[in-house]
């Protein structure tokens, strides 16, 4: 590391330089830092939010881990997880690359398919809730049978309503990433498959694909994590029904603790959460062969 | 790796500004791509599509009419009724909140990027960083019940500082990220030749570094603007009376004052949208540019 600075005597003294760190750590730390620390605080306590706060031992812990709500919550949370990227990585890639390409209408698509990242997961679920009511939405409107179907009232097709409208806001996003991505890649790479005679499909496979190796890992992060805090589409379109078809953690935890005043329950589910999150985050890192954040910061 | 770094920084910087005419792609044909091009386009622009032709048609007309029809006389009433609810009462919110968190976020964000750019040797600020990254990792969601907590103790519950605050905190790990990155590929002959100069590490920090990276500050501030603007969780376990209601969260109340209004509602969504709908004309080529470069290397 010692590499990256050119001599160490003129940049010895460390000056105000650790100052300027100190407004962001003391935000992050505050409310970040303080907050991940108290939440499994509070997974050993008692409280329902209003009243005081008192410690109970493993009782919430117990309560939860013996609940058959929980496996469940981990279930649709990883289904989820694992269904939205197999969904949405392809997709994104196919987009990405085709993005990255010259063609003349592309800036004009690349305008349009940003358009909902715009809008807020709370629009996007409000207004696909009213598009798919089973007797006055665009199914219906239009008498098409197999669009008229009762979609948020049937566990499965609620689960993949629920997937459908997160690509829909998302795939932007990461298919952005893969068309910087791909701009990146040598073309040199490209002129000498061309003239070794591959193909289009062998191109991509053999060069695009592999050259996306650390942009697949970094999207991929960023949607699996992501994928952890789907809260607000969920709450609002499905509410995490029927039943519990589509109850994911997140919104488990805003149930028991905020409309059940289960506090304690609540921070054994958000600590979880957080478990989860950084197993993923870990297990990602390493398939991809290098920290995503070291390779940050070396600049690559 | 370490080697590309010690070799003179502005041959790094030309091959970025190269990056985007390259088009290593150019002139050969994607049909897969191509294919997946237009399919997506009609899955994205349908229901916009939809929402925007809705918005327009009386309530009586929405039901008869055929979903994908324009409307036979359009009406702008229903934006007039979403004006006669307290919408500019929320707008206002909404921008107090993203204004007040996104202008202190990115100001800290960027300190922090030059400073543990600039002061990689230091254990301290390694450590600040491995914080910050560690904050990317974390689902910074699953904090919400010790933020609430925390909110009650200082008495800002039900006030627009509460949703500032953490919104402020959620918002430095990917910032940070994101300009450290940029500020990493200024010419380091430059930094030299300010300290040559004696310009102080502060004014560094604003004559040299700033301008320098405004592309990613800009880009920075328009993708922290997007999510707090969006932000849904916050408001609704911090904010309890309609005064202090935010927009993603009127819309969720409006859902159910309006009932089966579906005209109304989507017309609440339009107007809830069109602020950022604005920004991104303007602000358009520079997130796409800065996300693009941002989030792939």
């Amino acid at each position: 590391m010692s590499a990256l600075t050119s001599s160490p005597a003129r940049e010895g003294r460390p000056g105000i330089l650790p100052w300027l760190a100190v407004p962001a750590l003391l935000f992050f730390v505050g409310f970040a830092v303080v907050p991940l620390v108290g939440v499994f605080l509070l997974s050993f306590t008692t409280w329902d939010g209003i009243g005081s706060i008192e410690p109970s031992g493993l009782t919430s812990w117990r309560a939860v881990l013996t609940d058959p709500g929980l496996p469940h919550a981990l279930w649709v949370t990883f289904l989820v997880m694992a269904v939205s990227w197999a969904v949405q990585t392809p997709a994104s890639i196919l987009l990405g690359t085709f993005l990255a390409g010259r063609q003349r209408y592309r800036a004009v698509l690349s305008l349009i398919y940003f358009v909902p990242l715009l809008l807020s997961s709370a629009a996007i679920a409000v207004a696909y809730k009213a598009l798919l009511d089973p007797n006055f939405g665009l199914g219906a409107g239009l008498g098409f049978d197999w669009l008229s179907k009762d979609w948020l009232g049937r566990p499965w097709l609620a689960f993949g309503v629920v997937i459908f409208v997160v690509s829909w806001q998302f795939v932007p996003f990461h298919s952005l990433i893969y068309q910087g991505g791909v701009q990146q890649i040598p073309k040199s790479l490209y002129e000498a498959a061309q003239l070794d005679g591959a193909g289009q499909i062998r191109q991509f496979f053999s060069i695009t694909l592999p050259q996306l190796k650390y942009t697949i890992i970094t999207s991929s992060t960023l949607m699996v994590v992501g994928s952890l805090t789907f809260f607000d589409l969920i709450f609002v379109l499905t509410e995490g029904g029927p039943g519990d078809a589509t109850r994911v953690l997140a919104l488990d935890m805003y149930k028991r603790g905020f409309q059940a005043s289960l506090m304690g329950p609540a921070s054994v589910i958000a600590v979880i959460l957080v478990l989860v999150g950084l197993a993923l985050a870990l297990l990602l890192r390493r398939l991809g062969g290098r920290d995503a954040g070291e390779s940050q910061l070396e600049g690559v | 790796m370490t080697t590309t770094l010690t070799k003179p920084q502005p041959q790094k910087t030309a091959r970025r500004e190269r990056g985007h005419r390259r088009g290593t792609t150019a002139g050969r044909r994607n049909w897969l791509g191509g294919l997946a091009g237009w399919l997506w386009l009609a899955v994205v622009v349908i229901p916009l599509y939809w929402i925007l032709v809705t918005s327009l048609k009386e309530q009586s007309t929405y039901y008869a009419s055929n979903p994908l029809a324009l409307p036979t006389d359009p009406t702008l009433d229903n934006y007039r009724l979403v004006f006669e609810s307290d919408f500019v009462s929320y707008l206002w919110n909404s921008v107090v909140v993203t204004v007040g968190a996104v202008v202190p976020a990115v100001a800290v964000s960027f300190m922090a990027a030059y400073a543990i750019v600039r002061g990689w040797r230091m254990r301290f600020l390694r450590v600040v960083n491995g914080l910050f990254l560690m904050g990317l990792a974390i689902p910074l969601q699953a904090t919400v019940i010790p933020v609430y907590l925390i909110i009650i103790k200082l008495q800002l519950y039900d006030s627009l500082l509460a949703l500032i605050l953490p919104s402020i905190a959620f918002a430095i790990p990917l910032s940070v990220l994101i300009l450290a990155n940029f500020i990493r590929d200024v010419p380091k002959e430059l930094f030299d030749s300010m300290r040559v100069d004696g310009a102080t590490e502060w004014g560094t920090l604003w004559r040299l570094a700033a301008p320098l990276t405004r592309p990613a500050i800009l880009t920075v501030t328009i993708f922290n603007a997007l999510t707090i603007w969006n932000g849904f969780l916050l408001p609704l376990i911090l904010t309890q009376s309609p005064s202090q209601r935010t927009l993603p969260l009127a819309l969720w109340t409006f859902q159910g004052e309006y009932g089966v209004n579906v005209p109304a509602l989507l017309a609440a969504v339009v107007l809830t949208t069109l602020p950022l709908i604005i920004l991104y004309v303007f602000g358009r080529r520079q997130l796409l540019s800065g996300l693009t470069a941002g989030f792939s290397r």
